[in-house]
């Protein structure tokens, strides 16, 4: 059960195969023996299971409320949460509990969406592998897959192989691998340079960053609030196309929402790609991407060429100016935006009283870590007076000029992009962690990055297994508020290569089976 | 959620206590201060000594000084800039704090109509261009009582700009020429007020009160067209006045919710502008000409003096710039003509709209008094200067069939010397229009004297609840229509004083006034002076 996607679930629910609080206390049992995994930082296992008990409610009188009524889900833990912490993995905002709901929190738990916990990120979301939060890094589910363990056997012997366990990728790591690993069907992530997209391709699943202006982030805790998003985490692209069903529209607490009425999306089964048009950035062959990669990438296009689709090569030629562009625009908002992290209204507060300044720098001193402060401190260098036109004014004209290059493209009469959405597969932990944050972050967000700068939304699909049976993901970007269209196309292509699924026994080995909770499932049901 | 802070920072911004002190005391002080202020009004550069180097060694050369002000009002709106959180003045503290404005992580600002509507209405009154695209900022600064460590602002495009305010300066003898000046409005934009710091110097700590977090303000800048502290006293006057006609502040000094920065410097006539300094945080309108003719005259002192004027920068001015705010779309404004078709009229402003409906301006309500009324231009400030003064005195006109001119020197001169003398404002006055009319009816009737009536109007601010013709049968204030019987009156009077008779016969001019007065005591001035004047003539050629 806890291995469908969530449109089979909310069937089995419907059809009375399980009820909402065994869902949901099976995934609650699924999390604490998954907690080496470090996916979740809250678990929030006394409301979810009340949740859990007022959807059995109206599911006995027949008023479920609809496709994620009774549905576990997991929330990023920079997503305000009323009456549950919310620590974005710092020091600064530990044993911070909101007040109120982030707006597309509210709106899945007014579908009835069972909530089971926060989940673990890079502190304020400063990262790209889920390793730098004060939480501890997340642990990717595939390092304890049978796909990729039965690879490793055969390449080295007598490693430590608790030593060798995979980066998720991030930041919305602990999101990826909590859908991963079976303890939810659906996540939240947020997506600033591909913080929803990254991991989702290293975790093997489904991960999408919908357009700026799409989704309400009133209640996200914010990273860089002209580029962030919530992101959406699920098994397959039906899945967060519902999940994104619930979410769009306007909400008059994000003036930046667009102001059409949301609708439901509804994926029609595309059946003839052949009016299609692919666009294959140039710019997105870099040397540095894997020949791995590479190949499914270029097999991709071959698939859609081979289905009667236009694939061509397109050029976005201020593509090497975007990180570059992103590092000057992210920390200068990252500098104003953390500026009210000063230990008086909420959060950290340090014991120091010799004067108001020295507790402020104590506080933030001891609330942020080193990443955080870095951009802080680099924001601050380009907001400074004397260097604005230099630096801020310059990157936001390269800004433009990088969504332009997607605006001609879509205008030549490109559909969709398709590009790689990671260099590589996901790498251990200990490998991962020999370049520091900012280079890591600058490297791994190149195919994710520039989506954000030009508000476009983007999905990443699970391809196939890497010869290390490790999952790799491409990526598909849509035209600004087509995001259906982009889906639709993902769906297709997600239909064609039959991703396989996560065989999670070497994990249950240690810690109890996945298919011992099928069979117990399956015994509940008899009775 | 009164966070107790430590001491120690707030070094060169004390305003937020200094808009408690300063005038709470004198609730009507802003006004009063002004009625004044137009009456010595006088240009510095002309008349006064001031701005000439009294010992200069080149005493040839004269100073002249160059004021602008950034003037933050109120805007008068029942929710805050960016937040649902309700605007009050004197709250229980912290109690009007909205996630947003306490800057709560995830919280995000949400434009507030009416206080656009507010500024584009202000930028219309002051002859402003509308800009129909602005945009926000956000300032950065620390203060603990600006929660989120920025203030939004607009800085790059302000929602109004090149306006321009007129305001009168009385001068010559008796002030009765007026001269109109005019001041260039550089820009209006809408942005944030802070919080309040009160500091606790026993227990050295600061207390952070958010109620005024977030409320909306109109920054007017105005250009450095004024050139000393009575011109830029009366030109905030008049945009005061202007503030309130529109509704669009209340602009009550003593709650804070108009406050003037000056800039100030000077130079020799002819040369470059001189280095200018900052006057902050004039919230009183007592100090408002005093600090900036105090300061003109610190830095012509500094100069004579051979020294250098050092432009000391604001303490929270880190030299962090702007940015621009992502959680706010640019602001879009139609006309009419640009109005898109079909638009949802609550998702839109139209200037034109507000244009058309943009009341009666000051100087508009004063050209109507002297038109309507004959009355002094001077006199038509007056009315307009204190807070429901100029509705009072229509409503005594309305009840009277006295001369305007009688009714205006009594609303002026008596009426709100009265009011003056006892620091109350026009709405708490015991003697209600309808009241001073019967009152000035009985006196153009004749029935009392001029002196009567001044004991009458007394009377009646001590016994409230009593009409004048109570108060006049009461004390037997009506004046004499017994001509025979005042003509005994005074043919006693004149037997009485054979000494001043005397006098008067042999020519003395005043001699027949203390006659008169004495007639007058006798009758308890119950007699027409002119009717007095008039038997004792006849008595005395007899």
């Amino acid at each position: 059960m806890l291995g469908r996607t969530l449109q089979e679930v909310s069937a089995a629910l419907k059809q009375g195969q399980i009820t909402p609080v065994e869902l949901c206390q099976k995934c609650l049992s699924l999390i604490k023996k998954t907690k080496f995994l470090n996916a979740y930082i809250t678990i929030s296992e006394e409301v979810a299971l009340k949740q859990a008990e007022e959807s059995e409610k109206r599911y006995k009188k027949g008023h479920s409320l609809g496709a994620l009524d009774g549905i576990p889900v997991a929330v990023k833990d920079n997503f305000s949460t009323s009456g549950i912490e919310t620590t974005c993995a710092s020091n600064m905002l530990k044993g911070y509990v909101p007040p109120y709901n982030a707006t597309v929190v509210q709106r899945l738990l007014d579908q009835g969406a069972v909530l089971m916990g926060k989940t673990n990120l890079d502190e304020f979301a400063m990262g790209s592998g889920s390793t730098d939060g004060v939480f501890g890094p997340v642990k990717n589910p595939w390092s304890y897959s049978k796909q990729y363990r039965e690879k490793r056997k055969q390449k080295s012997h007598g490693e430590n192989e608790d030593s060798n366990w995979l980066i998720t990728g991030g930041s919305s790591g602990g999101s990826a691998a909590a859908v991963s690993a079976f303890t939810c069907f659906a996540a939240l992530g947020s997506d600033t340079g591909g913080s929803t997209r990254n991991p989702a391709a290293h975790c093997g699943i489904v991960g999408f960053k919908p357009s700026y202006g799409l989704v309400s982030r009133h209640g996200l805790i914010p990273l860089v609030n002209s580029m962030d998003v919530p992101g959406i985490l699920t098994r397959c692209v039906d899945d967060a196309a519902t999940v994104l069903g619930v979410l769009a529209g306007h909400d008059p607490k994000d003036s930046t929402t667009i102001q059409d009425p949301g609708k439901p999306f509804m994926l029609s089964s595309l059946t003839d790609v052949s009016k299609l048009c692919i666009g294959i950035p140039k710019e997105y062959l870099v040397p540095e991407l894997s020949s791995e990669v590479r190949s499914f990438w270029s097999k991709a296009a071959n698939l859609f060429e081979s289905e009667g689709a236009k694939v061509i090569e397109v050029s976005l030629p201020h593509t090497s100016y975007s990180i570059v562009c992103y590092h000057v625009l992210c920390t200068s908002e990252v500098a104003s935006n953390m500026a009210r992290f000063d230990g008086l209204e909420y959060g950290h507060r340090c014991d120091i009283d010799v004067s108001t300044e020295a507790m402020y720098a104590a506080t933030r001193r001891e609330g942020f870590n080193d990443v955080v402060r870095g951009r802080i401190l680099a924001g601050n260098f380009f907001l400074l007076k004397e260097n604005y036109a230099n630096y801020f004014i310059k990157a936001q004209k390269v800004r433009r000029l990088i969504a332009n290059d997607f605006v001609n493209v879509f205008n030549s009469g490109v559909d969709v992009l398709l590009t790689p959405t990671t260099l590589s597969e996901a790498v251990p932990y200990l490998e991962f962690i020999k370049e520091d944050n900012r280079t890591r972050s600058a490297q791994d967000d190149i195919f994710t990055q520039a989506v954000n700068m030009a508000g476009l939304p983007a999905v990443s699909v699970p391809v196939a297994l890497s010869n290390q049976g490790l999952p790799v993901g491409l990526q598909f970007i849509g035209r600004a508020f087509c995001d259906q269209q982009l889906l639709t196309v993902a769906k297709w292509f997600e239909k064609q290569v039959q991703f396989p699924v996560i065989h999670l026994q070497e994990l249950m080995d240690d810690c109890s089976s996945v298919f011992e909770i099928e069979k117990l499932a399956s015994v509940s049901l008899k009775q | 959620m009164a966070a107790p802070m430590l001491r120690g920072c707030c070094l060169g911004r004390c305003w937020a206590l200094a808009c408690i002190d300063s005038s709470s005391r004198h609730g009507r002080g802003a006004a009063t201060g002004f009625t004044s202020s137009g009456k010595r009004g006088q240009s510095f550069v002309a008349q006064q000594p001031l701005l000439t180097a009294q010992k200069s060694r080149k005493g040839e050369h004269k100073w002249a000084a160059v004021v602008g002000l950034e003037i933050h009002a109120q805007i008068a709106s029942n929710s805050k800039l960016f937040s649902g959180s309700q605007v009050h003045f004197a709250a229980p503290p912290n109690s009007l704090v909205s996630f947003f404005d306490a800057s709560l992580p995830g919280t995000l600002p949400v434009l507030n109509r009416r206080c656009v509507e507010a500024a584009v209405m202000t930028g219309l009154a002051l002859n402003c261009h509308i800009n129909k695209k602005s945009l926000f900022d956000r300032k950065h600064y620390f203060y603990a009582d600006l929660p989120a460590g920025y203030q939004i602002t607009q800085q790059r495009l302000p929602i109004a700009v090149n306006g321009s305010l007129a305001y009168s300066v009385c001068v010559g003898k008796k002030w009765r020429q007026v001269i109109t000046k005019t001041v260039r409005i550089k820009q209006i934009q809408l942005e944030q007020d802070s919080g309040k710091s009160l500091h606790d110097e026993l227990r050295s700590q600061t207390l952070i009160d958010l109620n005024r977090a977030g409320v909306g303000l109109l920054e007017v800048v105005l250009e450095p067209d004024m050139s000393c502290g009575e011109e830029a006293a009366t030109a905030v006057r008049e945009l005061q006045l202007i503030l309130q006609a529109l509704g669009t502040s209340q602009a009550n000094m003593a709650e804070g919710q108009l406050r003037v920065d000056a800039n100030i410097s000077v130079h020799h006539p002819g040369e470059p502008l001189g280095v200018r300094t900052e006057v902050k945080n004039l919230n009183s309108a007592r100090f408002l000409a005093r600090a900036i003719d105090y300061e003109i005259q610190r830095q012509i002192n500094e100069l004579e003096n051979g020294c250098e004027i050092l432009n000391e920068t604001r303490s929270f001015d880190y030299k962090l710039g702007f940015m621009p705010e992502p959680n706010l779309p640019p602001l879009l404004l139609y006309d009419t003509a640009s109005l898109p078709a079909g638009a949802d009229p609550q998702q839109v402003i139209n200037i034109d709209r507000i244009q058309e409906q943009l009341p009666e301006l000051p100087s508009e309500t004063r050209e109507k008094l002297i038109q309507q009324y004959g009355i002094l231009p001077e006199h038509s400030f007056a009315l307009l200067n204190e807070v429901g003064l100029l509705e009072f005195f229509q409503n005594v006109i309305k009840e009277t069939r006295a001369e305007p001119k009688k009714v205006t020197s009594w609303v002026l001169n008596i009426f709100l010397g009265f009011l003056k003398q006892r620091n109350l404002a026009v709405n708490e006055s015991p003697v209600t229009p309808s009241v001073l009319a019967e009152l000035l009816n009985l006196l153009d009737r004749k029935v009392i004297s001029s002196a009567a009536a001044k004991q009458v109007f007394e009377e009646l601010w001590r016994s409230k609840g009593k009409t004048p013709s109570q108060i006049v049968s009461e004390r037997k204030l009506e004046l004499m229509q017994d001509e025979e019987a005042l003509e005994r009156v005074c043919h006693a009077v004149m037997e009485g004083h054979p000494q001043v008779v005397m006098d008067t016969k042999r020519g003395n001019p005043r001699a027949i006034n203390k006659l008169i007065g004495l007639v007058r005591k006798v009758t308890h001035n119950r007699a027409d002076p002119t009717v007095i004047k008039e038997i004792l003539e006849k008595q005395l050629s007899s």
